[in-house]
């Protein structure tokens, strides 16, 4: 990096993401309100891989509980939605489940500042949470995998079981303004979109600093031998924790744009099966690498929405079978085949980042 | 009083099912590393042959016969599930040893297809299996507390499979190979042990045990091809705290889990109930985060 700022190689790989960004941002240009809506949806989801990725991909720790954060952050722009929309009067499905007043804890979400915030800060305290009674006795690989997956089941039994709270199964929606704009007309759905778009590259160029930081590095080490990295001196608990709880964040930030485009949350959507399926977009578009990563997320997603259209029964098999391939053949995902082809990999030095993941990265 | 005495034993009969599902996991991680996510998946297999069973019996059997299918129902649940783990295993899973988190997502994508399976052959909504008829009704004790016959039966059978699992671990020659192998891998090769076939052999037996649960759920209530969801991950948390590599910790967490899971859900509510069970996994793995009994090794991770 400190060679030469501007070797060919750079300018491609500039000249890329610049095409990259300024196809998505003319996107509106060229798409249906219907495809730009989908295209929005997924690039939320994108958001989420990102995240999933600086946790799974460079620090080895496979997370089952993304759903769960990614629904905090949904639940907390849909309560602001929901508030904004009842106007004073209480949330109807408080209403039918016979809550006089608001609870207290609804109470702040009446203003964006603080919904947004929660969205964010929310997640990511609950990851911080787990990951310091966690990580700091070592509980790592797959019990921690398996605790993440507990956490998905208690959060969603507990977000049925409260109804009068949360709007139970049918989670919270009916809302349908934002800042007194309707979200269902073309143009808001246009600035939002924007807005997504800004998100994720915020969202890939907070992970690519931090990846290609010194904390990136110690990541990766704790990834590669984590008694290695404590041995040294460092303290892997405490990168664990904050990679986790970061991870956590973006998938609150995603999780917000998600109502947004899609006007409900509920509990179905932070379930066992969507926190698996993250990561299966890690999976099959590399982890390891942000921009394989994101483009999973991408290219899965708009799979999914032709073929379950179609073939709803199909798909189930197809999606079982994806993890198998993945795991046994392709364990870089998508962009560990592209990497390698040999017209790409011409010119690269010995110094290689070691993005890819190597085995054995868990014990 | 009668009320505990109730929960009690629903407690006991909840832990001795979550007993029957962690055996297997417990065995298959301990000795190989490898957490089997299609292992709920399994258990709905049990279940199905159990449903199979009992349309034959009613079809090809005279109806006086009918009672006694679930007699069959238990051997042919185990046989099917354990050459069904047979070809997980060779197939798939020893592909996967040493990658504890690959092989936990491919097993999860093999369940979701075998999920889809069951769906497409025997349909989406949840089919009925008859208990047969001397498992109806149940002891009355102290006066008015019923302690129905199924779950007395699911109880015995959890003791009988348990007994046979000490059995083959603690007293047989392959299972003095398997703890071998569980210890220390190459020493127990170097010595001429087939760890190939002692892998093999104990997948398959884990998923038998699974099959035999399948068989067990389908008296409790009527079986859907996502049945053994609902368990699995519950299953995973009895290994997580009993431990693994020992018969006693799995013994003890699904105890720990089974008992805890009723009495909160008795004392608050089903939701809240199961948050507070997390709570105290979690707080119980700040004293011991290796689960309550683990193999010592002096090797590093």
């Amino acid at each position: 990096m400190h060679k030469r700022l501007m070797s060919p190689q750079r300018l491609w790989l500039l000249a890329g993401y610049t095409a990259a960004a300024v196809a998505l941002f003319c996107a509106p240009l060229y798409l249906s309100d219907f495809r730009l809506n989908l295209l929005a949806k997924f690039l939320a989801f994108a958001i989420v891989a990102l995240g999933l990725d600086l946790i799974w991909g460079y620090t080895g720790i496979l997370s089952l509980g993304h759903g769960v954060f990614f629904g905090l952050g949904g639940y907390a722009m849909a309560m602001y939605l929901k508030l904004e929309a009842s106007g004073g009067r209480l949330p109807d499905f408080m209403d039918w489940s016979g809550l006089t007043a608001l609870p207290w804890f609804w109470k702040p979400f009446s203003s964006f500042g603080f919904a947004f915030a929660a969205g964010i800060l929310l997640p990511a305290l609950l990851a911080l949470v787990l990951g310091y009674f966690t990580f700091r006795n070592r509980i790592r690989g797959v019990y921690f995998t398996i605790l993440t997956q507990a956490l998905v089941i208690i959060t969603v039994t507990l977000f049925i079981g409260q109804q009068a709270y949360t709007g139970g199964t049918n989670g919270v929606t009916g809302y349908g303004k934002l800042f007194g704009q309707s979200l269902a007309s073309p143009e808001t759905k246009q600035t939002l979109y924007w807005v997504t778009v800004v998100a994720l590259i915020a969202a890939y160029v907070l992970c690519r600093f931090l990846v290609k930081s010194r904390f990136g590095k110690v990541l990766r080490a704790i990834r590669d031998g984590e008694n290695r990295v404590r041995f040294i001196g460092y303290n892997p608990a405490v990168y664990q924790m904050v990679a986790f709880s970061i991870s956590a964040g973006l998938a609150g930030l995603a999780g917000m744009l998600f109502v947004l485009h899609v006007g409900i949350i509920s509990p179905s959507m932070m379930g066992i099966v969507p926190s698996i399926e993250m990561v299966l977009w890690v999976a099959i578009g590399g982890r390891g690498t942000l921009v394989g990563a994101a483009l999973g997320a991408i290219l899965l997603n708009s799979a999914k929405s032709v073929f379950s259209e179609s073939y709803p029964d199909a798909w189930l098999f197809f999606m079982g079978a994806l993890f198998v391939i993945v795991v046994v053949f392709l364990p870089k995902g998508a962009a560990g085949l592209f990497g390698q082809f040999k017209w790409l990999r011409k010119g690269r030095t010995v110094h290689e980042d070691g993005d890819g993941v190597s085995y054995p990265a868990v014990r | 009083m009668d009320v505990i005495v109730l929960q009690l034993f629903n407690g006991i009969s909840v832990s001795s099912i979550l007993l029957l599902i962690a055996l297997g996991l417990a065995i298959t991680f301990g000795l190989m590393k490898v957490i089997n996510m299609a292992h709920g998946e399994l258990i709905m297999i049990g279940a199905y042959s159990a449903y199979v069973v009992q349309n034959l019996f009613t079809s090809y059997m005279p109806s006086s016969m009918f009672n006694w299918y679930f007699v069959a129902a238990i051997p042919v649940s185990f046989i099917v599930a354990f050459l069904m783990g047979l070809l997980l295993e060779t197939t798939l899973i020893r592909f996967l040893y040493g990658r504890p988190l690959d092989s936990l997502l491919a097993t999860w994508g093999i369940g979701l297809m075998l999920q889809q399976l069951a769906r497409t052959i025997f349909g989406a909504p949840n089919v009925g299996v008859t208990s047969p008829s001397w498992l109806n009704g149940g002891v009355t004790i102290m006066g008015d507390v019923v302690l129905p016959y199924k779950r007395l039966f699911i109880i015995a059978l959890v003791c009988l499979c348990l007994f046979a699992m000490y059995v083959y671990i603690y007293r047989s020659h392959s299972g003095r190979r398997m703890r071998a192998v569980m210890q220390n891998r190459e020493m127990a090769a170097c010595l001429g042990i087939s760890t190939r076939r002692v892998d093999a052999v104990t997948f398959a037996i884990g998923s038998g045990i699974a099959g035999i649960a399948g068989c067990a759920l389908t008296l409790m209530g009527p079986i859907g091809p996502s049945i053994g969801t609902y368990y699995i991950v519950d299953a995973f948390m009895v290994v997580v705290l009993g431990g693994v590599g020992k018969l006693v910790g799995t013994v003890f967490g699904a105890f720990g889990i089974g008992m805890s899971n009723t009495l909160f859900e008795y004392w608050t509510t089903a939701s809240l109930g199961k948050v507070l069970v997390f709570l105290c996994i979690v707080a119980f793995l700040q004293w011991r985060p290796m689960g309550l009994i683990a193999m010592r090794s002096r090797s590093l991770d």
